[in-house]
């Protein structure tokens, strides 16, 4: 009996660009960043998956899907691993992911804005009402306001659009 | 891999450390989490679960580290299900009742700010397990932190009833954030050994956070210095029996119960 090929890790991760974001199904894992590596350990498929969130309770329905992906194309040795370090940042939100999240309507995030919990920056922002201009993802207007730091999903606060007055959801920076 | 750089330090003291802080953000988290279906708006509701979404996040990270590190193979669902309350070693702070929306944002507040020293202090921990972890939560509590001083502010800052009640339970909480600064042998064991800092090495910088945060809010700084403690040791206040109650129900009422 001959050997089977194993696909390249290229194929896997064309794979893994396929699988949607179970919160938010117009990206795919590989647009929200979070599959950190793909490789090959003799005849083991190894997958490195970084959580978004500490709690995000999508990580566990994540690694389904992506068994249940990998599972479906013939892979039959996998292996999951957590990788922690260095944490999940939207900065690995690839240029594509962010014009999908903006088409869906939700704001992709704006860089340099994540909190650090520095007094002086959150007083200034405070004096100042917010120095963070978020373009309202249906109209395009920058006359939107906070409505909470937090949303529907732990990656997301509650903005809306003063323009429009539609409601929408900001991908948070972190 | 990880595990081979970190420094060798005593077992009973890492597993002590690990499930102080394991613990701290557990029993905040369900307290927190008590709020669901009951805050004031719809938006603050939201928020304050995922406040306590994430904190029982970084509990899973805590504990599991916890647990690896006994060696005796219990995971973070078995520390946090299976062990009563003279088991677990989070400050009285966290156990305190919620009270009203304001009681739980000060208290909130009180412990972010420390939360984010310490976290911010382990994220260079000798230990890369434990600095991981830190690295990973600090992102989440730099947010928590700046909700909760923004809200405190507000609210402090606000009418006179709000402005009351806010100073009320500054007043009551204050003498429960002492306990957050005292070391004892296991955090001397691991500050040596540059794993964790000391406790008292924190209390400057919180200390300043908090005293401007409160100024802005218009609150007066309490003078007492009275400290309850005992948390941290296992001695706990009679609320931590009640959260295990209900948190452990499962548990308790059908051991081994798994789905």
């Amino acid at each position: 009996m001959s050997r089977p090929v194993l696909p390249s890790v290229d194929q896997v991760r064309q794979w893994l660009s396929e699988v949607p974001d179970p919160e938010i199904p117009v990206i795919s894992l590989t647009d929200l960043g979070i599959i950190r590596d793909v490789a090959w350990d003799g005849d083991t498929l190894v997958v490195t998956v970084t959580p978004t969130y500490s709690g995000c309770p999508a990580t566990s329905i994540i690694n389904l899907d992506i068994e249940q992906a990998l599972r479906d194309r013939g892979i039959e040795k996998l292996r999951l691993d957590r990788r922690l370090s260095p944490p999940w940042t939207t900065d690995w939100i690839s240029a594509e992911g962010r014009e999908k999240l903006r088409a869906y309507g939700i704001a992709p995030p704006v860089e340099g804005t994540a909190a650090d919990g520095r007094l002086a920056a959150r007083v200034e922002r405070l004096a100042s009402g917010s120095n963070l201009v978020i373009p309202c993802p249906r109209c395009g207007s920058s006359r939107t306001e906070m409505v909470s730091r937090f949303g529907s999903t732990p990656c997301k606060a509650s903005w809306r659009c003063t323009e429009c007055l539609e409601p929408f959801d900001y991908f948070k920076c972190i | 891999m990880a595990a081979a750089l970190a420094p060798v330090v005593d077992k009973a003291a890492l597993f002590e450390f690990l499930t102080r802080t394991g613990d701290n953000t557990l029993i905040l988290g369900h307290r927190v989490s008590e709020w669901c279906g009951h805050s004031p708006v719809l938006e603050e509701d939201i928020a304050l679960a995922n406040t306590a979404l994430d904190l029982i996040g970084q509990t899973q990270l805590w504990l599991g580290l916890a647990g690896e590190v006994e060696g005796k193979g219990r995971s973070a669902d078995d520390l946090a299900y299976l062990r009563d309350a003279a088991e677990f070693r989070n400050v009285l702070l966290v156990e305190r009742p919620n009270g009203d929306f304001g009681f739980t944002l000060m208290r909130q507040f009180l412990f972010d700010a420390w939360h984010f020293e310490l976290l911010t202090a382990l994220a260079g921990s000798k230990d890369p397990r434990v600095a991981e972890i830190a690295a990973k939560s600090l992102k989440e509590v730099a947010y928590h932190l700046e909700r909760s001083a923004d809200l405190v502010i507000r609210l402090g800052d606000g009418t006179p009833e709000s402005r009351k009640r806010m100073q009320d339970a500054l007043d009551e909480l204050w003498s429960y954030t002492g306990e957050l600064f005292i070391g004892d042998a296991s955090d001397d064991v691991l500050a040596e050994a540059g794993v964790a800092p000391h406790p008292a090495s924190l209390k400057d910088k919180w200390s300043v956070v908090v005293s401007r945060t409160l100024a802005e809010a218009t609150l007066k700084v309490p003078t007492s210095s009275y400290v309850h403690k005992g948390g941290k040791r296992g001695v706990h206040t009679e609320h931590l029996g009640f959260i295990l109650a209900e948190m452990q129900f499962l548990q308790r009422a059908y051991p081994g119960a798994t789905w």
